[in-house]
């Protein structure tokens, strides 16, 4: 029998929020353990919580981003269950009466046409702490609690069961990860956690319309595990189910060491939440005028950006793609080409020199040493002929390194290119005299020489020869 | 009854709470009659009426995200029945 996989994805994005969602403590990454705490977030008695309005906002912001309805009236629930990683005895977030629901996403896998991934509902909820085991002197025999990321906001947003297979649901993920990214409401930091995702996985025959009984992977960080946790789990439900098994509706935790995913027995009595409306916090209501001004302050989509720089600029997909992956990096883009009209090659730079410059020191394009100007004046002088692409890449290198506009560090160092056939020539006819066997074997029919005698030229021309000018001059000396 | 003595464990179980038999029994017994009285609603034709989630008629309390400081350290593990470090510490949780 054939099996058709059917995935629903529930993402979970850390809000890139100065405070906590209902108290005033930070939310910064990596603090002495219980030093960003107070009564609100430790679930002290007595303590209330109040809504941070711009967790409220972001909500909004991925709403409309996401073809979400934005509902006009909104309620936070308490979901009970006990973990030590959560104080209160419950946590905060919506369950009948999300903030969003009703969105959708396009998806495009590579030589097939864009589809649509609907999504179920975005919510506002908080964080719950961290558990600590192993090393710390003093917790061999017990768990630490660490309630510093408790009541961090978090955005759950929840797919439809539409995705039917790993690529997909990777690509999902990504789009949505560009996203949040994109909207300045999530750092998107997976190794950090603030980007993280639980799988929903079942499988089905093919031609059926029966869901199977699905498993739910928790917390898969990376894009990579998440591919191998689905496709580990489409193929552990096949196997049981062909060896006259069946599903069993649970909670699996993946191993990224083993690459499998293992059943979560403590989770197994928690499922009844016995969700009911927090009295502490009073409901959420949104007007039209509200929705409206969100939507007037949205930046283009980065969807829309990587078509327009398709069809108005004559990228390709992939480069689009690239170039789209961050709103700076396409910011950074758009003023190149305002500077100078060759996007093609502003692109390739972009991927280039540039990506390569940036990775090896662990700089962001949004302090690249190289400003949009500056590289555009680089190309365009590439384009006019006035320096060899070789060349060009030696200019970036002092440019990144000590900064500096191109046509003068070109002035300065003596690289402008050299079209004048007359010293050209004269190059030539100095590494023919000086090589006078390989000329003959190029006469004797041996074409593959001419590589040599380029490459020689270029040399003593020190890259400086304009190529095209060799080339041309360098056959009809050597036909003789 | 509305309420059965297997409700009230159930209830008890996830709610962390150990009862002897004199209490289950007695505790289904007054839950059933809350319940019982307050069904006295489903009298009422309510098709059109939004379930209330708050009964005072409040909305959109919010705090701008700014951050105060915390409580600190100390303080806020002043209470904690164990700790080490600058953790609580719990039994041992095996995932």
């Amino acid at each position: 029998m054939k099996f058709q996989p059917v995935i629903g994805l529930e993402v979970h994005a850390q809000l890139k929020t100065g405070s906590k969602i209902f108290c005033g403590c930070s939310t910064t990454f990596g603090s002495e353990p219980n030093s960003q705490t107070c009564p609100v977030c430790l679930g002290l008695p007595g303590a209330l919580p109040v809504l941070n309005k711009k967790v409220v906002e972001f909500a909004i912001r991925a709403g409309l981003a996401t073809n979400c309805t934005i509902a006009h009236h909104s309620v936070f629930a308490r979901k009970n269950y006990f973990y030590p990683d959560l104080p209160k005895g419950y946590q905060i977030s919506q369950f009948e009466d999300p903030i969003c629901r009703k969105g959708w996403l396009d998806i495009q896998l590579e030589g097939q046409g864009p589809k649509r991934i609907g999504i179920t509902r975005i919510h506002m909820e908080e964080d719950a702490g961290k558990l600590v085991h192993g090393d710390v002197p003093g917790l061999e025999n017990g768990s630490g609690v660490d309630l510093n990321r408790a009541c961090t906001p978090l955005l759950e947003i929840v797919s439809e069961p539409d995705l039917r297979s790993s690529d997909e649901a990777v690509a999902y993920l990504k789009q949505l990860h560009r996203i949040v990214t994109w909207l300045g409401i999530c750092d998107g930091n997976m190794e950090e956690g603030s980007f993280r995702c639980d799988a929903n996985v079942s499988v089905m025959p093919v031609g059926s319309d029966t869901l199977g009984t699905r498993a739910e992977i928790k917390n898969v960080n990376s894009f990579k595990f998440v591919k191998q946790a689905i496709e580990y789990e489409i193929q552990r439900q096949i196997d049981l189910i062909e060896d006259g098994g069946s599903v069993v509706q649970e909670t699996r935790l993946f191993d990224p060491n083993s690459g499998a995913t293992r059943s979560m027995r403590s989770k197994e009595e928690a499922h009844d939440y016995r969700y009911f409306p927090d009295p502490d916090l009073v409901p959420l209501v949104i007007s039209a005028d509200w929705v409206q001004r969100a939507q007037k302050e949205l930046p283009e989509l980065p969807e829309h950006r990587q078509q327009r720089f398709i069809t108005e600029m004559g990228l390709s997909e992939y480069d689009a793609e690239v170039i789209t992956a961050s709103h700076e990096l396409a910011d950074y883009f758009e003023e190149c080409v305002a500077f100078h009209h060759n996007a093609k090659a502003v692109s390739n730079w972009l991927m280039g020199e540039v990506t390569r410059a940036l990775n090896d020191s662990g700089t962001s394009i949004a302090a690249c040493p190289v400003i949009p100007r500056q590289l555009a004046e680089l190309i365009k002088l590439i384009d006019s002929g006035a320096i060899s692409g070789k060349i060009a890449k030696t200019v970036f290198e002092e440019m990144w390194k000590n900064g500096g506009d191109p046509k003068s560090i070109v002035e300065k160092q003596g690289l402008a290119q050299v079209s004048d056939s007359g010293a050209i020539e004269a190059v030539i006819d100095e590494i023919i005299a000086a090589n006078a066997a390989q000329v003959e074997e190029f006469r004797g029919g041996k074409e593959k020489v001419f590589g040599f005698f380029v490459g020689q030229v270029m040399k003593a021309s020190k890259g400086k020869a304009n190529p095209a000018v060799v080339n041309e001059l360098l056959l009809a000396k050597l036909k003789g | 009854m509305k309420i059965s003595v297997a409700d009230v464990e159930y209830v008890a179980r996830l709610a962390r709470l150990e009862l002897n038999k004199a209490e289950t029994d007695l505790f289904a017994g007054q839950m059933d009659a809350i319940l019982g009285y307050v069904e006295k609603l489903n009298e009422l034709d309510t098709a059109d009426i939004r379930p209330t989630s708050h009964a005072v008629p409040v909305e959109n309390a919010f705090r701008e995200d700014a951050t105060r400081p915390s409580l600190g350290v100390a303080k806020a593990l002043a209470n904690a029945p164990d700790k080490a470090d600058s953790f609580y510490r719990v039994p041992k949780v095996i995932e």
